[in-house]
């Protein structure tokens, strides 16, 4: 990058807010996604919409790249900074600037820690629903740029249920707003939609105004442990089928649920196949009656054990153990690559199963875990990035892992997003008039291919006639 | 500005840099650099990254340029030196971190791969030299400059020289710290002092305890040590004094001497199997995890292993042996609202959390409070306070503000450098008036009723 470029950087945000040290780069040249990495010229934190909007023009301009970023906890690279250029870090936007408990709605910075806003609205007894797993570290900025989800997606749906108006910068550095307080707004094309999701290759959100829910007055949490993968797949079925919504349906197969009792003790049963914890929130008397019947059609199913934490502390420990299973399982390897197939629900079972199947063909070890509720699972691979032989296998059976998903009627992401990982499935998925439409959309909102390059929709090369000469 | 796209792999860009050919970059243990996923689970955890927001300042972006360093594609320069120094090597991220890394070896690895950089190219400060080596592996001198200390106390000259500027000849820091002080033991007071504590007349005998007194501990917190025999006395045990024990090799091994920290290691096991002792009992924190690292440090030492281990499995915080007699027999009560700051090295690096929670919460008369963040780093860390100085004050700021809103009359630590620090916190946060800090062994013996009632 051109020394004047940064000097103009320098201009624009606070002294200490533009980053060009060989480490710096360096510590940013990654985010949670394994196997990818690549070094951005500068690291700018800017903290008002104004900074925000001047960098954009800047670069825009200058045609650089421009990659916005929260805590980097991205697993599917959408943060690399592929095409080098400024990694434009959010996190100075975090203050919570309005709880309006009238409307029921939050407005925040986009560098706002997920946890710490659920903390702020439960305060006054109020409810946030996304919980993605890492929640703890995430912002929200990121969790919308991404469109999260979590546990609880079952019931309350994920991050795009709960975007109600953004303010956002385009590529020039025009300021525009979208959405509002409105529950009901039909005003022309539903652009907090569309941003909510385009992983940072459209524009860069400086703040969010999102929906709350009345905190629920009570919930609980059953463990259920089954003797086959299927028979967990069946209790989730049969749930569903009788119509209870639970809040929350996780599964965890053996290998993670060992390693989760390692990390977090809970003394879990070493010898059954899979688990399901499940959740359900409500008034009183609902969520009673609802985890009894929960219970009863486990037993019917064949379960071999179910199990009522006893206190809300026992059933948070057990949701806070089930958030470390990535991390825990990433013990067992050195290297961890975790994907996100989901399937509908009511192929739940014949995916799981897929999966197992998948992971002896190609000789790679996969342990399963995920929200089972949603039919979004996490195939979780446990390699070594030193060994190209099985590396190659682990993508050879990730290839046929997005393949059966789709086979099933399922997509190739259910959270995590395309960044860079998901790139080459992405045109399979929406076929090519779905990547040519959404490429046009990219070109509207960021015409000089400054936001983000190389993600998400860059992939795609339309194919052509060649006609060889012999 | 390149505009071409680059190839997003490990081996992507960077030109040749004196990295690849530091033939100390082979000490990292690269598996254990592996299994650091880059979640960043630990960036919450972390108080230098809560002070700057800067991946740099995070154990995920310090891990990540070890990788970097490992893998020759960073070179081992004073940047890297920076980063990994500015670490508090509080190892909160190894509570919070799923995947289990052992933190604390990596960042003990990185900097002995600094000095031995530095060292190779003759770059080593004198000072530094003068500190590990003519100071903290000698503890007559450490003996001397606590006696000098007294002295200066002794005399009323601590305030002259603060009034005149004398205490310039100090590092400004050190200067800053010293105000946080006591009153240090005459020399005379610790020449008197007994080998054998026998236990008191009518209790049952518990057992043999070899107190580890610490090199700064011994000199700052005198009494504290002859406090922590008197409690073991009291509930039984026969406290000895172990001759020929030394510094503990924390400072040395968080500090890149790890040379030096396993030769230490070495006297302190010698010493203590002479002594025949069923415990060795240590009352500050971040000695007793290097104490209990002994076993790693000698691991590959044939000759030196089994007795490594030994020693680590007796080895003890004194608050986890007296959890295990409770009740403690109370005499007094402590009508006061208190607290607790977790020592670093106790609750993260040893897991004694409860233990020091259940004794206080004992004191008949106590009402206690708990710390928000408690279990994070005071900014004290070992000689952080000294050789970073404003990040060491910055943490310390943040922890006052949970600190004031306990509302406590008493914060009780564990641990001699977080004991100063938190002096040095109530004095910059205007609370001296309506707070004291107290160490957890002196704070039990005033219910016991041995020490100087309430003031």
């Amino acid at each position: 990058m051109r020394v004047e470029v940064v000097e103009q950087l320098r201009e624009i945000v606070d002294s200490d807010a533009v980053r060009v040290s060989p480490n710096e780069l360096y510590a940013y040249s990654f985010d949670a996604t394994p196997l990818v990495q690549a070094e951005p010229d500068v690291v700018v934190f800017p903290s008002t919409t104004a900074q925000v909007s001047r960098v954009l023009a800047l670069c825009n301009a200058e045609r650089i790249p421009v990659i916005p970023r929260g805590s980097g906890t991205n697993l599917a690279g959408g943060t690399i900074p592929v095409a080098g250029g400024v990694v434009l870090n959010m996190t100075r936007f975090n203050q919570i600037y309005e709880i309006d408990e009238k409307n029921l709605t939050a407005t925040v910075g986009p560098g706002v820690i997920t946890a710490d806003f659920h903390r702020a609205v439960e305060a006054v007894g109020l409810f946030y629903p996304p919980d993605p797993g890492s929640m703890r570290v995430s912002t929200i900025g990121g969790n919308v740029a991404q469109c999260a989800g979590g546990m609880r997606g079952l019931k309350y749906g994920v991050t795009k249920d709960y975007v109600m108006g953004l303010e956002y910068v385009l590529p020039d550095g025009q300021v525009l707003r979208c959405g509002g307080k409105n529950y009901k707004d039909v005003a022309g094309y539903d652009l907090t939609r569309l941003l909510v999701g385009s992983e940072g290759t459209l524009a860069v959100l400086t703040e969010l105004t999102l929906k709350l829910l009345p905190m629920p007055e009570t919930k609980m949490t059953l463990t259920v442990f089954c003797n086959s993968l299927v028979d967990a797949a069946r209790v989730v079925e049969e749930v569903i089928a009788a119509r209870i919504t639970p809040a929350t349906m996780e599964f965890l197969d053996q290998g993670t649920m060992h390693v989760v009792d390692d990390f977090a003790h809970l003394g879990l049963p070493r010898d059954v196949a899979a688990m399901l914890l499940i959740e359900q929130d409500g008034s009183p008397v609902q969520v009673q009656r609802d985890i009894e019947r929960i219970a009863e059609i486990a037993r019917a199913v064949g379960a071999a054990d179910v199990q009522l934490a006893e206190t809300p502390e026992d059933g948070a420990r057990l949701m806070a153990a089930r958030r470390s299973a990535l991390a825990a399982l990433s013990r067992l390897r050195p290297t961890t690559i975790l994907e996100d197939a989901t399937v509908p629900r009511a192929r739940l079972a014949e995916m799981v199963q897929a999966v197992v199947d998948i992971a002896a063909k190609y000789r790679v070890q996969i342990c399963t875990f995920g929200h089972a509720g949603d039919g979004n699972l996490h195939p979780t691979c446990l390699t070594d990035e030193r060994d190209t032989d099985e590396i190659h296998r682990v993508e050879q059976a990730f290839e046929e892992i997005f393949r059966t998903a789709m086979e099933l009627g399922g997509t190739i992401t259910g959270e995590h997003g395309v960044g860079m990982s998901k790139m080459k499935y992405l045109p399979q998925r929406v076929g090519p008039g779905g990547i040519q439409l959404m490429q046009a959309i990219k070109g509207a909102f960021d015409p000089n291919g400054i936001m983000n390059p190389g993600k998400v929709v860059a992939g795609y090369q339309p194919q052509r006639v060649v006609v060889r000469q012999s | 500005m390149t505009s071409g796209q680059r190839a997003p792999t490990p081996e992507t860009q960077r030109g040749p840099v004196t990295g690849s050919d530091a033939p100390e970059r082979l000490k990292f243990d690269m598996d254990e650099l592996l299994n650091c996923m880059h979640c960043g689970f630990c960036l919450p955890a972390c108080p230098t990254y809560q002070q700057t927001g800067l991946e740099t300042y995070s154990p995920r972006g310090r891990i990540g340029l070890m990788k970097g360093v490992a893998q020759g594609k960073l070179p081992i320069d004073e940047e890297f030196e920076r980063n990994m120094y500015a670490c508090l090597g509080c190892r909160a991220c190894e509570t919070a971190c799923p995947a289990g890394v052992q933190y604390g070896r990596l960042i003990e690895t990185a900097r002995e791969v600094v000095e031995d950089v530095k060292r190779r190219r003759g770059r080593r400060s004198f000072t530094r030299h003068l500190v590990f080596k003519q100071f903290f592996n000698h503890p007559r001198r450490i003996r001397v400059a606590g006696g000098i200390l007294w002295a200066v106390q002794a005399a009323g000259l601590q305030r002259v020289a603060t009034k005149t500027g004398l205490v310039r000849v100090l590092p400004r820091e050190m200067a800053e710290m010293q105000s946080a002080v006591d009153t240090v033991a005459s020399p005379s007071e610790r020449k008197r002092r007994p080998s054998v504590m026998a236990p008191d007349a009518g209790v049952q005998k518990a057992g043999r305890v070899g107190l580890f007194t610490g090199c700064i501990m011994d000199v700052m917190f005198y009494d504290t040590n002859q406090a922590t025999a008197r409690l073991l006395n009291k509930i039984g045990f026969e406290v000895v004094f172990v001759a020929g024990q030394v510094c503990c090799g924390a400072l040395h091994a968080h500090s890149g001497e790890k040379v030096d920290a396993v030769e230490l290691a070495k006297r302190n096991i010698e010493a203590f199997e002479a002594a025949d002792v069923d415990f060795i009992v240590n009352n500050a924190g971040g000695c007793g995890a290097a104490l209990k690292e002994y076993a790693h440090w000698l691991a590959d030492d044939p000759v030196w292993a089994e007795r490594a281990h030994r020693f680590v499995e007796r080895t003890r915080d004194i608050c986890e042996l007296l959890a295990e007699h409770t009740p403690l027999p109370f005499q007094r009560r402590i009508e006061a609202r208190v607290t607790y700051q977790d020592s670093c090295h106790l609750a993260h690096g040893q897991g004694v959390r409860q233990q020091p929670r259940q004794l206080i919460r004992s004191v008949p008369g106590v009402q206690y409070v708990e710390l928000t963040n408690a279990d994070t780093c005071c900014g004290s860390a070992g000689i952080y306070n000294i050789t970073n100085w404003e990040m060491s004050m910055r943490v310390l700021d943040t922890k006052m503000e949970h600190v004031r809103r306990t509302d406590a009359h008493i914060v009780v630590t564990a641990n001699p450098g977080c004991l100063l620090q938190m002096k040095k916190g109530i004095q910059r946060a205007g609370l001296a008036d309506r707070m004291e800090a107290v160490h957890i062994v002196d704070f039990l013996e005033r219910a016991l009723g041995s020490a100087a009632p309430l003031g």
